[in-house]
């Protein structure tokens, strides 16, 4: 009988290193069923190479942490199988897009938040601590509306995969703009058409081209596209009843 | 590598914007044409006659297709940013493949009628 | 600026919707049997239906086309936004000239 040597199959992966586009660094780690594109990257900063940069925080799909740009397109890497999406026994690994990088796989984030604000997403009640909570019904219309896009984390994910934000830099994005849209239709906030006026300054909602790219890949199956069609539905008529 | 803009939805907004753009800088020449029936018939007829080429026709059916497309992908976008959507997710989608379809059918009426 | 603009891009679309049917179904019927000046004149000089139709069809492509345009050169081309507006207003101008004396040529005023 013969002693066969079966040589380990490995995983290509190429991660973006550095602070300049184009600086790759290739690792080879063992190829094995079940592993999330995480797995691979902690394995790689923890056996490989310990000057690797990224973040993570939750590791089970709740937090957003760990968005990145996986064989082109942006994900929560800790949901992301390595079987899902290894193209010929290679995954790339790229910061998101549309960010600033730091290092790495590691961005800025300031001015996806700065943008958050930007849209008008303070909530301003006009209740006090004496008044009985507000009665809002979850099966009315407007309820339903901000229900369906109030679980954004804030992951990145959409912002990176917009294509308006990557060729105007004055877009809102989408994040921000269905935050918006959650605080329009909050019957307890104080200022509506404050929320409108803010979600169309600077290039606001007017100028997402519903391409969808947000709704497409959001880990959490938001819509920003429908949210930002609410924002410039309300918005256009406001205009036009004189509102500005 | 895959393209995170490999989706209908993304197909449409290119269609939708590179037959505006197309259909826009064929504007003026489509006006300088009529404008001939002023003044210069004859050119107008002999342009006419010129534009009767297979080539030409050709063109001539590329726009028809490009206006149905420009429009039927524009219906699309007024009915989503003022119509409710029935689910927070239905990006009237399939309206993509109907415009696409209405539009190549316009296009062999057109080809039906020049041939 | 953005608000207003978007609101007449939106408004000259729906304005000219059927238009764009008609002007279809029109372009569908005349090129059968080829097409000469002739024919398209005895269909349109002096008519109190194609004129009025052409004429509003031109005033909402005047306001339609730059509007699109500018979100173009904005985008793709990373021209500034004054720029844009500068040369979308320019060539809606021109569309407008352009697109109304073709109205005229072709209703069989100023001939």
């Amino acid at each position: 009988m013969e002693a066969t040597e079966t040589a380990q199959r490995t995983l290509t992966v190429r991660i973006a290193r550095g602070t300049e586009e184009g600086n790759f660094a290739t690792y080879e780690v063992p190829w094995r069923e079940n592993q999330t594109v995480l797995d691979v990257v902690t394995e790689v900063q923890r056996r490989l190479d310990s000057t690797l940069s990224y973040r993570f925080a939750c590791r089970v799909g709740v937090c957003g942490s760990c968005a990145m740009t996986v064989n082109g397109k942006p994900r929560w890497t800790c949901r992301t199988h390595v079987s899902r999406v290894q193209e010929d026994g290679v995954i790339v690994i790229e910061p998101l897009r549309n960010m600033p990088r730091i290092k790495d796989l590691v961005v800025d984030m300031a001015e996806f938040f700065d943008k958050w604000k930007k849209a008008g997403n303070t909530f301003v009640g006009t209740a006090t601590r004496h008044d009985p909570p507000a009665a809002v019904s979850p099966t009315s219309k407007k309820r339903k509306m901000a229900d369906a896009a109030i679980e954004c984390i804030n992951c990145g994910v959409c912002y990176a995969a917009c294509d308006v934000v990557s060729w105007d830099k004055d877009y809102l994005g989408p994040a921000a703009l269905n935050r918006a849209w959650t605080l329009f239709n909050d019957e307890r906030h104080a200022d509506p058409k404050d929320v409108l006026k803010k979600a169309t300054s600077g290039s606001g909602c007017n100028a997402c081209h519903t391409q969808g790219n947000c709704m497409t890949h959001c880990p959490v199956s938001l819509s920003p596209t429908g949210s930002i069609a609410g924002l410039k539905k309300n918005a256009l008529l406001q205009f036009l009843k004189g509102g500005g | 590598m895959k393209s995170p803009r490999n989706h209908r939805a993304y197909w449409a907004f290119l269609g939708h914007r590179l037959s505006g753009l197309a259909l826009g800088i064929f504007l003026p020449a489509h006006f300088y044409v009529l404008g001939l029936a002023l003044d210069q018939r004859a050119r107008m007829d002999a342009f006419l006659k010129f534009a009767d080429m297979g080539a030409v026709k050709f063109g001539e059916w590329g726009l028809v297709l490009l206006l149905s497309i420009h429009m039927c992908f524009g219906l699309r976008l007024l009915a989503l940013e003022l119509l409710p959507w029935s689910s927070i997710r239905d990006a009237r989608l399939s309206w993509i493949s109907w415009g696409g379809a209405l539009s190549l059918f316009v296009g062999v009426i057109f080809a039906l009628g020049v041939i | 600026m953005e608000q207003p603009l978007f609101a007449l891009q939106r408004l000259s679309a729906m304005v000219m919707a059927p238009f764009v049917l008609v002007h279809l179904a029109v372009i569908l019927y005349a090129v059968r049997g080829g097409l000469t000046a002739a024919e398209i004149l005895s269909r349109t000089q002096g008519s109190w239906l194609w004129i009025p139709f052409y004429s509003l069809f031109v005033v909402s492509v005047a306001v339609h086309v730059p509007i699109g345009l500018r979100n173009i050169l904005i985008e793709w081309a990373r021209l500034s936004r004054g720029a844009s507006s500068v040369f979308c207003l320019l060539f809606g101008l021109l569309l407008l000239w352009m697109g109304l004396r073709a109205v005229a040529a072709v209703g069989g005023f100023l001939s």
